[in-house]
């Protein structure tokens, strides 16, 4: 049932992207602009608030970058576009209804892979100013990436195995009738969490901490700031749509058409990750370790059991 | 013709890359350029058809890379190791050995009989290297696998400064325990 897209699709993919991140840090700003100074008066207001993300983007664009004193810059470089790319090669396997932009028979392997060099970018982000404080953001992040892999790791393979299969367009037709969310809560929730702390998002933005007056992005401004936060938004973006195959069903629902679902569910993952900021505060690492190894490691697993027992008595 | 495009230049900046590993001065950067080598292999090993091989050694590598980049700058001599390095030692006796090692690698290349091909390769290469690795031999390497996993756990028992007596005291039963970072699990 997964059909292969056409090839304009490949060029197409970045710029939803895009668009979806640029929606997502619009519905942000909102919230953050209704916590800020209370709800908006009128429609026009609502949209000027919207538009704060793009005005920013505006700003950063003719913003002078920072140099720093015998930075690594080749590196660090390195760091800030890998992060928007790293985002857009993983969603390269994210499907629109039954459509993706390519369908390898190890999609969540390559998902996964793509998201570790989003891991290394952050440290390599951090090391590249030789500054204090951003280096301290990329070895928190470092410590989170420890925190969070195992699960995600586990939580992506439950969906795998109850698929029987590591083709996310399999994952997603053995969906048809009972979504994986439903029967597998425990890998779902971690993996909304990871989904969080691997786009430093929500609870999970210490290492771009303001105790550390920005951590990794601390001596980023410009067109190099641009890139690193937007392709923060992009990872987030990419992550959450991945939960919609591997746990919510993909495209299957009734009477709207497979896209459509897609696009519905998507955006409910990305408002309750966005929500998710507002309501917990951030974590420190150390805590979330000690959790994720003795509570959700196990709890995972646990999960991944009761999931291989229904597949193999199935 | 293209695969063999992407064959050479793939193999080109992996040896490049390699090379670089010894020319940098800067831990990260020769750590990273570790990891371009080998994200270049993973694609060679794509090439061939390993799908999950070529995208596994991806993801691994990458991985493995971040964490030791932070251990190798943790153990550098200098604070947060900012400072440049070089990456060689026993310059003249790892000439010598390296010049050995390829002299006798090449002299097995031309001199050994190379078998000719049977059969076909298999539909799926990744599950037909899995059987021929693990099919007869599944409880030997389930068996070594549990033995690396009990290495691994008691070696960190007896190295671990604090053990649970510490934490909960000599019966055991005290709450909260006594640990030197607070929060987390349980706590």
């Amino acid at each position: 049932m997964f059909d292969a897209a056409p090839l304009w699709a490949t060029v197409i993919l970045p710029v939803a992207l895009v668009f979806a991140a640029a929606v997502t840090a619009g519905f942000d700003a909102v919230l953050s602009a209704s916590a800020a100074r209370g709800r908006s008066g009128s429609m026009r207001e609502m949209g000027t608030r919207a538009a704060a993300p793009l005005r920013e983007v505006l700003r950063l664009l003719v913003q002078q970058p920072r140099r720093t004193v015998a930075a690594d810059s080749a590196l660090g470089r390195t760091g800030v576009v890998l992060v928007p790319v790293a985002a857009v090669l993983a969603g390269a396997v994210l499907p629109l209804g039954f459509r993706s932009v390519s369908d390898p028979a190890v999609g969540i392997v390559w998902f996964n892979a793509m998201e570790a060099l989003a891991w290394a970018a952050v440290w390599l982000t951090g090391w590249g100013p030789n500054s204090a404080l951003s280096l301290m953001g990329g070895y928190r992040f470092l410590a989170q990436g420890l925190a969070y892999e195992l699960p995600h790791m586990f939580a992506i393979t439950t969906a795998a195995l109850g698929a029987e299969s590591l083709r996310v367009g399999d994952v997603v037709a053995a969906q048809d009738g009972l979504w994986f969310a439903v029967w597998m809560p425990v890998a779902f929730i971690v993996y909304l969490l990871s989904a969080m702390a691997m786009s430093f998002w929500g609870p999970f933005d210490h290492p771009l901490g303001r105790d550390a007056a920005g951590g990794a992005a601390a001596e980023l401004a410009g067109v190099d700031r641009l890139v690193f936060l937007g392709g923060r938004w992009l990872l987030m973006v990419v992550t959450a749509g991945v939960s919609v195959p591997l746990f919510l069903g993909g495209g299957h629902g009734p009477l709207l058409p497979a896209w459509a679902w897609t696009l519905v569910k998507t955006a409910l993952v990305l408002a309750a990750l966005v929500a998710g900021r507002r309501l917990l505060p951030t974590l420190r690492m150390e805590r979330y370790t000690e959790f994720a190894w003795l509570v959700l490691v196990p709890a995972t697993l646990l999960q991944a059991l009761v999931v291989a027992v229904v597949v193999l008595n199935r | 013709m293209s695969e063999d495009i992407v064959f050479w230049v793939l193999a080109v900046i992996a040896v490049a890359a390699g090379v670089m590993v010894f020319r940098f001065d800067s831990m990260a950067r020769a750590t990273y350029a570790l990891l371009l080598s080998l994200l270049c292999v993973g694609g060679e090993v794509l090439l061939l058809g390993l799908d999950y091989l070529g995208v596994v050694i991806v993801l691994m590598m990458t991985i493995e890379m971040a964490i030791m980049a932070v251990f190798m700058v943790m153990y550098m001599m200098n604070p947060a190791g900012l400072m440049p390095m070089s990456m060689l030692h026993n310059t003249k006796g790892a000439a010598v050995l390296c010049a050995l090692v390829f002299a006798a690698l090449a002299t097995g290349i031309l001199l050994v009989r190379w078998p000719a091909r049977r059969g076909r390769p298999p539909t799926d290469p990744t599950m037909a290297l899995g059987m021929s690795l693990m099919g007869p031999q599944m409880l030997t390497m389930v068996t070594l696998g549990m033995a690396l996993f009990a290495t691994i756990v008691s070696t960190v028992v007896l190295a671990t400064r604090r053990g649970r007596y510490d934490r909960f005291g000599d019966d055991l039963r005290s709450r909260p325990a006594d640990d030197p970072v607070r929060g987390g699990g349980g706590r």
